[in-house]
């Protein structure tokens, strides 16, 4: 556990979060292109977990990645998982898994911002040779298991939650899920077996920002009613604001009651960046079409940088 | 013949007795996989997750993450073409000790072709870090899992249940990696694996009585597909090389012994028997056998080929016994 950093203030997540938005979108500027509206989507849902929610130890990775050593495998002993920039395993520490790893950028800035990971671990981002990749894999900082296929993460967790139950841990596993998520059937094959197994040390947190790769999720499949599916499923739900970070605290925090714990947190995958909403329904990626938008994104980031400076 | 009933049941469950590290996951096919003998000596190490097979997989790769090794017994089309995706990411990526034990290897069930796994050793062969072990007879069903649980990495298994033929020695066990000599010789070299062994074991010894000298060996280690005394008989033929597999002719046995031969190989005719590119049926395993030309007539008629004529082999010969005497239950080893 990070004593400091369960004792953040609630105006360490708000600046934290702000920052989050910056950065990614200071990046989507210098590369024309980035996820940014998954970073203002999950801002608030990472800052919190980061600074209030996840019971981690301090890093311990290097502050700046290491090169890819190869995919794990008997020829190669060193292999390694990003896991250590969320801190040791221990009994009685959490553990995180993040799911969308198309999100991958988001986490790289919110860990940068919490202190976990060196400002320059951006620079490598998506560089021939290094683990930051575009699409996080178990090797990226942050990550633990290479979970770009999408919705087999979930599971991965479950068994780390049931190998934990089994040996007596008291840490809970945490997972960060995307909505789109929801729309692959293991997603509730692992549902069901986290509540058959009452697996009720797991906690997900889905960021329900209703958006996928092709447009609004509304126009590509359906997943609601998600709190009465997922209730259905026997699990715990809890659905709120996810740019709301008290109330992620509170629901978070709730004592375990043989259920898993699912948090729906609606999200706006344009807040804080109002200028996404002319590109809607198209949000998965942003890549500036003229000279023109790129300036009005830039001017906006000119706006969050005297906010910073503000603040 | 020498038949012995449910080998595995009684392997797992003395094989887990001095391994705690050893769960077994299961998918609704726990008695059918032989694992319900474990479920009822371990109840606390059975992990059922429902008829969910992507999830399980997904939970095995957690768990072993986690220290534990999981043995996920399911049929084997279960294993390979319904979870493929999952094995390969959660599972083959990280190089995790779970062990994917699979039943009814090739056209071993008349339950047709949603049960008939006859392209899973290709598709496995194609995924890095993973092991492959077949079964050819009782003596290696018992002996397999002491073979493989150090095996630092994925496994897949195909294993074979019910009443199994004990076609070697009870005390000389499967060792990973390497091939079984069943006969010695220069003119022909017959490979053969899971069930088609015995057959194959037929087909060599009425061969061998019209004088045609053919070295047999038995393979189980899929991959890595590297015995030496294998690719030393290999390069001893010298009329011709028969493979004899319970799988398609595409990316198994066959295939890796024609990869080896392109490269390596002594220069000789290679015929690869096995199920030839496609779909089979609900059927008898004789049946489907004579009729996809994997059983000992088939053997016969490939080596008269390779040889330039017929050697006036009578069907008689081909369906003698072949299985040793009953020499003493593995419970006595």
């Amino acid at each position: 556990m990070s004593p400091a950093s369960r004792a953040a203030r609630p105006a360490d997540v708000v600046r934290v979060a702000r920052r989050i938005r910056a950065r990614v979108l200071r990046h989507t500027l210098s590369n024309n292109g980035g996820y940014l509206s998954q970073a203002c989507s999950a801002a608030e849902l990472l800052a919190t977990l980061y600074l209030r929610v996840l019971r981690l130890g301090p890093s311990i990775a290097p502050a700046v990645p290491l090169p890819f050593p190869g995919p794990p495998g008997p020829l190669n002993p060193l292999s390694f998982t990003g896991a250590g920039y969320n801190g040791p395993r221990a009994p009685e520490l959490d553990r995180f898994f993040f799911s969308p790893v198309h999100y991958a950028l988001v986490l790289y800035a919110a860990l940068i911002e919490v202190g976990r990971l060196d400002p320059r671990g951006l620079d490598l981002f998506n560089k021939d040779g290094s683990t930051v990749e575009l699409i996080g894999a178990e090797h990226s900082p942050g990550h633990e298991v290479t979970a770009g296929s999408l919705a087999q993460c979930l599971s991965v967790a479950g068994g780390v939650a049931l190998a934990r139950r089994m040996r007596g841990e008291p840490g809970r596993v945490v997972v960060f899920l995307s909505d789109g998520e929801l729309q692959e059937g293991q997603t509730w094959e692992a549902f069901a077996a986290l509540a058959y197994r009452k697996l009720d040390n797991v906690l997900v947190v889905i960021d329900a920002n209703a958006q996928q790769c092709d447009g609004a999720m509304s126009h590509v499949g359906c997943i609601e009613p998600l709190g009465a599916r997922l209730a259905a499923f026997g699990a715990r739900v809890a659905e709120l604001d996810g740019h709301d970070p008290e109330a992620l605290v509170a629901a978070a925090g709730q004592a375990p009651d043989g259920r898993p714990l699912v948090i729906i947190a609606r999200t706006d995958p344009c807040r804080g960046v109002d200028l996404l909403r002319q590109r809607a329904p198209k949000l998965h990626y942003v890549r500036f079409k003229s000279a023109d938008e790129a300036a009005a994104y830039r001017a906006l980031l000119a706006a969050f940088d005297a906010a910073e400076v503000g603040a | 013949m020498n038949l012995v009933s449910r080998p595995h049941a009684g392997a797992l469950v003395r094989f887990a007795k001095d391994h705690p590290e050893l769960l077994v996951l299961s998918a609704d096919l726990t008695a059918s996989c032989e694992a319900d003998d474990f479920r009822d000596a371990y109840p606390d190490r059975f992990v059922t997750l429902g008829m969910a097979e992507q999830n399980t997989v997904g939970f095995a790769g957690g768990l072993a993450r986690e220290g534990f090794v999981p043995y996920f017994h399911t049929f084997a089309v279960f294993l390979t073409r319904r979870v493929y995706d999952q094995v390969a990411m959660s599972v083959a990526y990280p190089n995790l000790r779970v062990r994917l034990v699979g039943f009814l290897p090739g056209l071993t069930t008349p339950g047709g072709v949603t049960h008939q796994a006859t392209d899973d050793v290709a598709l496995m062969r194609a995924l890095p870090n993973l092991t492959i072990v077949d079964c050819g007879d009782a003596t290696d069903v018992e002996s397999l899992l002491p073979a493989v649980h150090e095996v630092d990495g994925p496994v897949y298994l195909r294993l074979l249940r019910g009443q199994v033929p004990r076609l070697f020695p009870a005390g000389e066990p499967l060792r990973l990696g390497e091939s079984r000599e069943l006969s010695s010789g220069s003119d022909l070299v017959v490979l053969s694996g899971s069930v088609c062994t015995e057959q194959a074991i037929r087909a060599v010894r009425a061969l061998e009585r019209r004088g045609v000298s053919v070295a047999h060996r038995h393979v189980s280690t899929l991959k890595p597909f590297g015995d030496p005394e294998l690719f030393a008989t290999l390069a001893g033929a010298r009329r011709g090389v028969i493979t004899v597999e319970n799988h398609s002719v595409i990316g198994g046995l066959g295939s890796a012994t024609a990869e080896w031969m392109a490269g390596q190989g002594p220069g000789v005719k290679l015929v690869r028997l096995g199920v030839q590119d496609v779909f089979a049926q609900g059927a008898s395993l004789p049946y489907l056998m004579a009729k996809h030309g994997l059983d000992a007539r088939a053997i016969v008629r490939s080596a008269e080929d390779l040889l330039g004529g017929p050697l006036g082999v009578e069907p008689d010969e081909l369906t003698a016994d072949v299985t040793l005497p009953d020499e003493g239950r593995v419970e006595d080893l």
